[in-house]
């Protein structure tokens, strides 16, 4: 589902001096349905770079990205915004809130970017809300006011709104408590059983020993 | 996925005298899709987009649109009487001034119905529906239907000067800054508009601004300008978290993170 | 000794430039043509482009009926039909039937007209899109390309402010399915003589310098809503003299009480009901007038 091979990045940061930092050479990963593949490394090794070049947030300097058939390296933008669309979910460490939007409107979204009807796309928004415990009163309120914990929580709930076959999950349970962690292995768990691809980034060693089937070293990918 | 670009733009090219305008423009656009074209004062943005849009003719370059029911046009070269009916139907043009594109002298009734009574709308109840329908739409109060745009607020008058320009469903949208000049609530809740109007009704648009922030919540791609080139393209996200060439970089961490 | 005129003032240089205008004119019916209007012996505002189609079209076998507002009789009618009575020498007439060219201020005789007749109008704005679009540019453009969205703008208005259309002179037709006019200042109760009529019609402008024309049996449709139909109007009593009720009505104070009474403001028709025998509510029967 996902293939990753021969990728190269670097930054080439021009307004400092034309400094260049070279992050990654030769990286490769492969990833079948129902998988879990871990990234590990040391801080600042690349991890979340190779996933974020992964879901085309950024360029990758040589070398192929393959997901769900379609290479993503040098891809045209609509080719991208149409994988992230229908196949390809990506949960960050940080929600972008756009201000005015209430959390149910938020988590029902990528439903209805699929062609969901509304009432189906609230019902699944509602439903994922009240499993990591978002309270019914915040439902109609925008995320801006949250706190860190609950907006990660609507950030997640909205990573698993639309059923993914490949799915990029950068730090998942960081801030949360132990229950809305243990709901979100439980999530993980049921993507893979529906047979979704994951690449996940997880600093906690007993949450990675939980869902990873396998681990990928980034760091053995440095320059 | 559709086969025909909705717009294909190739080599336009714009000089006022010796200064360049824009250079050698190029890109598709498909159906769906919103394009932002971002640069700072003087780098042919707005030129660019006068020449698109048909308000200004460029010196080179074509600006092929696939028309509903003659295929794929060169719009430069159409006869005027067919261009001016485009932009009243299938195009629509929102300026960044509402003033510009609204009629300042009749009721905001009237302003949206215009566009329906031009193509040859004859009823007036139905017209008179439809205007009470957009405005709803953009969140106008039904009762300010007869009221002159001269009583509205700014921010009042670019919407209704979106409804005047969707009220026919045009297909492809052209914006020049336009939450320019707005306070920024009232930005806001403008941008929430577009954003679901241009959901809703499967727009493809062509938004031009200086602010970073608007292409991020309304563009899938973004063009960068600089004195009349475009000198970074690319899917938004990773144009503004992964800029190359050296000026989006410098143009990306100007921007305030508030 | 008199000074001598050429045949109906204008010099034949000016009648063949202006005879050009009215060809163009009735071959795009409803199209402003713009001509070289002249310097007249009465001011721009008193009928000088009407006087001017009426010169270029006389021949010294027409009878000729001026009237200003149905009537032969005011000011400006009789100086009108002097004025050609000097120049052109051509016999004049009050009646309408006897008429070969009538020149009119503001109104359109009620009997139907003949294909032997010429029917001139007086026009103070030809343009009709004037009042919402200032612009020349910008109107003969829209005349151009058929951009007529704004006529409509206009009634809509007039719609949402007064729950009619509140046009009531100077309504605007379309022209055989194309052009847009303004039929000058008459009442929209004229309206529908406008098109079918069997004389031609022809309209002159002297201050804005443009003629136009609706040939004979052309389609004159006044712009309205599929849901507010052009209405022409009409009133609720009849002509106070010869008890017609199918004819424009004048309103006239006839005390210092502030009593009234409506009369035919086309005085030929209300005079030729009477010789007829049709006495209307005032009582008064028909009296040859004294020779």
């Amino acid at each position: 589902m996902i293939e990753v091979e021969g990728v190269a990045k670097s930054f080439t940061l021009h307004n400092q001096g034309g400094a260049v930092i070279a992050v990654l050479e030769g990286a490769g990963l492969r990833v079948a349905p129902g998988e879990c593949v871990a990234l590990t490394g040391a801080s600042g090794c690349g991890k979340s770079t190779l996933m974020r070049m992964i879901y085309g947030n950024y360029l990758a300097e040589r070398g192929s990205i393959l997901v769900a058939g379609v290479e993503v390296a040098g891809a045209e933008p609509r080719v991208i915004l149409a994988l992230r669309r229908e196949r390809l979910g990506y949960v960050s460490q940080f929600l972008r809130v756009v201000p005015r939007v209430p959390a149910l409107e938020v988590v029902a979204e990528p439903c209805l970017a699929v062609g969901m009807g509304r009432d189906a796309a609230e019902t699944r928004a509602r439903a994922l809300l009240t499993r990591l415990r978002i309270p019914e009163t915040l439902w109609g309120l925008s995320p801006l006011t949250f706190s860190g914990g609950e907006q990660q929580r609507v950030n997640i709930a909205r990573g698993f709104a639309h059923e993914y076959p490949a799915m990029l999950l950068d730090e998942p349970t960081a801030s949360l408590d132990e229950a809305n962690r243990d709901t979100v292995l439980e999530l993980i768990g049921e993507a893979k059983g529906r047979g979704a691809a994951i690449v996940g980034i997880f600093h906690d060693r007993a949450v990675r020993a939980r869902v990873a089937d396998r681990e990928v070293d980034v760091s053995c990918f440095a320059p | 996925m559709s086969e025909v670009p909705l717009l294909q733009v190739s080599g336009l090219s714009k000089s006022y005298g010796g200064r360049i305008g824009c250079a050698g423009v190029s890109f598709d656009l498909w159906p769906g899709e919103v394009l932002g074209v971002v640069g700072e004062s003087g780098s042919g943005k707005t030129t660019l987009l006068n020449c698109l849009a048909g308000l200004l003719a460029p010196d080179a370059g074509r600006v092929v649109y696939d028309t509903r029911a003659g295929g794929p046009r060169d719009t430069l070269a159409m006869a005027e009487p067919e261009r001016r009916m485009l932009m009243r139907t299938d195009w629509a043009l929102v300026h960044q001034n509402p003033r510009d594109g609204l009629r300042m002298g009749v009721s905001a009734g009237a302003n949206v119905g215009e566009r329906l009574m031009a193509v040859g709308a004859r009823h007036y109840g139905r017209i008179r529906g439809a205007a009470l329908d957009w405005l709803e739409r953009v969140e106008i109060a039904a009762d300010r239907i007869d009221d002159r745009p001269s009583a509205f607020s700014s921010g009042m008058q670019q919407r209704l000067q979106i409804a005047r320009n969707l009220v026919t469903g045009p297909r492809l949208v052209f914006m020049d800054e336009p939450t320019g000049g707005l306070d920024v609530s009232v930005q806001a809740r403008l941008l929430d508009l577009i954003r679901g109007l241009v959901r809703e009704l499967g727009l493809s648009a062509v938004i031009v601004t200086h602010d970073l922030a608007v292409v991020r919540l309304l563009a899938g791609r973004l063009l960068v300008m600089k004195e009349g080139y475009v000198i970074e393209a690319g899917l938004t996200d990773q144009v503004l978290d992964d800029p190359q060439h050296p000026y989006t970089q410098l143009l990306v961490s100007s921007v305030l993170q508030v | 000794m008199t000074v001598a005129y050429n045949f109906a003032y204008l010099d034949e240089q000016t009648k063949r430039m202006i005879r050009r205008a009215l060809l163009k004119a009735v071959a795009v019916p409803g199209y402003q043509v713009p001509f070289a209007s002249r310097e007249m012996p009465m001011p721009f505002g008193w009928g000088t482009g009407g006087v001017q189609v009426t010169a270029a079209c006389l021949v010294p076998a027409d009878r000729l009926k001026v009237i200003d507002q149905g009537a032969d009789d005011t000011t400006n009618a009789v100086s009108i039909r002097r004025f050609f009575e000097k120049t052109a020498g051509v016999a004049t007439t009050e009646e309408t039937q006897q008429a070969t060219i009538i020149q009119t201020r503001h109104r359109i005789p009620e009997q139907p007209l003949t294909g032997d007749q010429i029917l001139v109008y007086q026009v103070p704005i030809p343009e009709p899109l004037r009042f919402l679009e200032p612009r020349e540019t910008e109107t003969r453009k829209m005349h151009a390309l058929e951009e007529y969205g704004l006529m409509h703008v206009k009634l809509y208005e007039d719609i949402a402010r007064h729950g009619h259309i509140a046009t009531t002179y100077a309504y605007p037709v379309k022209v055989e399915g194309r052009y847009v006019m303004d039929p000058s200042p008459i009442p929209k109760f004229d309206n529908p003589k406008l098109g079918g009529c069997a004389a031609l019609q022809l309209f002159g402008a002297g201050r804005e310098q443009r003629i136009y024309a609706i040939p004979p049996y052309t389609k004159a449709v006044s712009l309205d809503f599929e849901d507010h139909p052009f209405d022409p109007g009409t009133w609720d009593d009849d002509c106070a003299l010869c008890g017609a009720s199918d004819s424009y009505l004048d309103e006239v104070i006839i005390d210092d009480a502030g009593g009234r009474m409506y009369v035919c403001s086309d005085t030929a028709h209300c005079r030729g009901r009477r010789r007829a025998g049709h006495v209307g509510a005032s009582g008064a029967p028909y009296e040859e007038e004294g020779a």
